[in-house]
């Protein structure tokens, strides 16, 4: 049986323990693919999916992320907002750079991250939590952006 | 009389009633859709089915512990009780929803035990009531117990399948070994899969260790990291490491995510991976002249 492009309904998934990442990429995937998004796009959103919901768990200690339908006039988009109420970013721009890491991977999470959506926003308040919020756009030519 | 010889009297009063009336409740029962739903062979299969659920509860009220899950009453009913649930979770019934049936049968019984008592003001009227309820309270918990222990003795099979799904390390040729990597990479996984490589490369005297990850849905800068470090293990054992299978949509999120995967040898199939490894062993593979 083909799964029906239907409408891909708001929800809010917690991100607690490595087999809720796995959950977390197979819903992206199923929203991605309902919405119109083509295999590229569904993959690159599930790996920067993977990589903020990774973040959340390991930096933030856990949290959840609110996959949202989003459109603007005919387009059609998916927004993921990863939250979490961990420690915190100290220096964002630090911590936006290639290579930097706190905690033993590539240091590609959040700037790798940021490199495969259309939208990025990062909201962090030192002691308190961190919200990263990206949004990609179905099928949208992505915006070129300089010093890819 | 103390407060618990009146409960155990109006107990064993109840299971009186429902050895007398077995064959009553059992013809009421059997058209609730608990039982008729499940056994749809005959309405004999469904009438045999509810007395044995109700000799259960006979025993149990006898025994006057009414609020008991694990009395050895059920233990006969245990069983058929596990297949009924097993039946309506197959057919897309929520614990909820099987609870819900449960609960159905009390009415036709309640009505019988109401009709059965000389003075319905009395209160052992009430008290024998009040007891019937406690005892179905009772079942339906046996029910959800049931369903819960076959939600879990499946979720353990499916993880114990999983992990036998894990990695295989296959001989392409003489000094050539391939693992087929499937499914998600997490630590624990990539930990399993760079242990058997090792060994298949020691026990096998591998040369080349192909590393195919064709079937592997996402790879994010955590799944590179893990397999740059099997290759960087493999190259420590002498064994040369070729990664194949990414896929070109992988590809592209590999390049714009930032990771540079340039460290290690990489070919788009396992055929060429096994192509590269053979012509590097000096082994050249070739159409039979005859049969051109």
């Amino acid at each position: 049986m083909m799964a029906v492009p239907g409408p891909v309904t708001a929800a809010r998934l917690p991100i607690r323990s490595d087999a809720d990442l796995a959950w977390v990429r197979q819903q992206v995937r199923q929203c991605a693919a309902d919405l119109g998004f083509g295999l590229v796009q569904q993959t690159k959103l599930v790996t920067a999916a993977s990589e903020l919901a990774r973040n959340t768990l390991v930096h933030g200690g856990g949290g959840h992320v609110d996959v949202t339908p989003v459109t603007r006039g005919v387009t059609r988009g998916l927004r993921l907002s990863f939250a979490d109420s961990g420690p915190g970013i100290r220096d964002v721009e630090l911590a936006m750079t290639d290579g930097y890491t706190s905690g033993g991977g590539l240091g590609l999470g959040l700037s790798g991250a940021r490199r495969l959506v259309d939208e990025f926003g990062i909201d962090t308040v030192p002691g308190r939590g961190t919200t990263v919020t990206v949004t990609a756009w179905a099928p949208g030519v992505p915006t070129a952006r300089p010093g890819l | 009389m103390s407060e618990q010889e009146t409960v155990e009297s109006t107990a064993r009063r109840l299971g009186a009633f429902l050895e007398l009336r077995r064959e009553q409740i059992a013809q009421r029962w059997a058209d609730a859709p608990l039982f008729r739903t499940v056994f749809t062979v005959s309405r004999e299969e469904a009438v045999e089915a509810c007395k044995a659920v109700v000799d259960a509860l006979a025993g149990v009220a006898s025994s006057g512990r009414l609020e008991d899950i694990t009395s050895s009453g059920f233990d006969s009913v245990r069983d058929q009780l596990g297949r009924m649930t097993d039946a309506w979770t197959r057919m897309g019934a929520s614990p909820a929803r099987i609870a819900d049936e449960v609960a159905a049968l009390r009415s036709p019984v309640a009505e019988l035990l109401r009709a059965e008592s000389p003075d319905p003001a009395a209160p052992e009227a009430a008290e024998g009531l009040l007891a019937f309820t406690a005892l179905m309270g009772t079942l339906r918990l046996v029910v959800m117990q049931t369903a819960l222990t076959s939600g879990e003795e499946l979720i353990e099979r499916q993880r114990q399948q999983l992990l036998e799904v894990a990695t295989p390390v296959i001989s392409l040729w003489e000094g050539v070994v391939a693992v087929p990597l499937i499914g998600t990479l997490d630590s624990a996984r990539s930990q399993v899969v760079m242990e058997s490589l090792l060994e298949g490369i020691v026990a096998r005297r591998a040369q080349y260790a192909i590393l195919d990850i064709t079937g592997v849905p996402t790879v994010d800068s955590l799944v590179a990291q893990h397999l740059m470090k099997t290759v960087a293990a493999a190259r420590l054992m002498g064994a040369e490491c070729i990664v194949s299978g990414i896929r070109p949509a992988i590809a592209q999120t590999i390049v714009q995510l930032g990771i540079d995967l340039s460290p290690v040898l990489t070919r788009a199939s396992l055929a060429d991976a096994l192509a590269y490894a053979l012509s590097r062993l000096g082994i050249e593979v070739s159409p039979r002249a005859s049969t051109r």
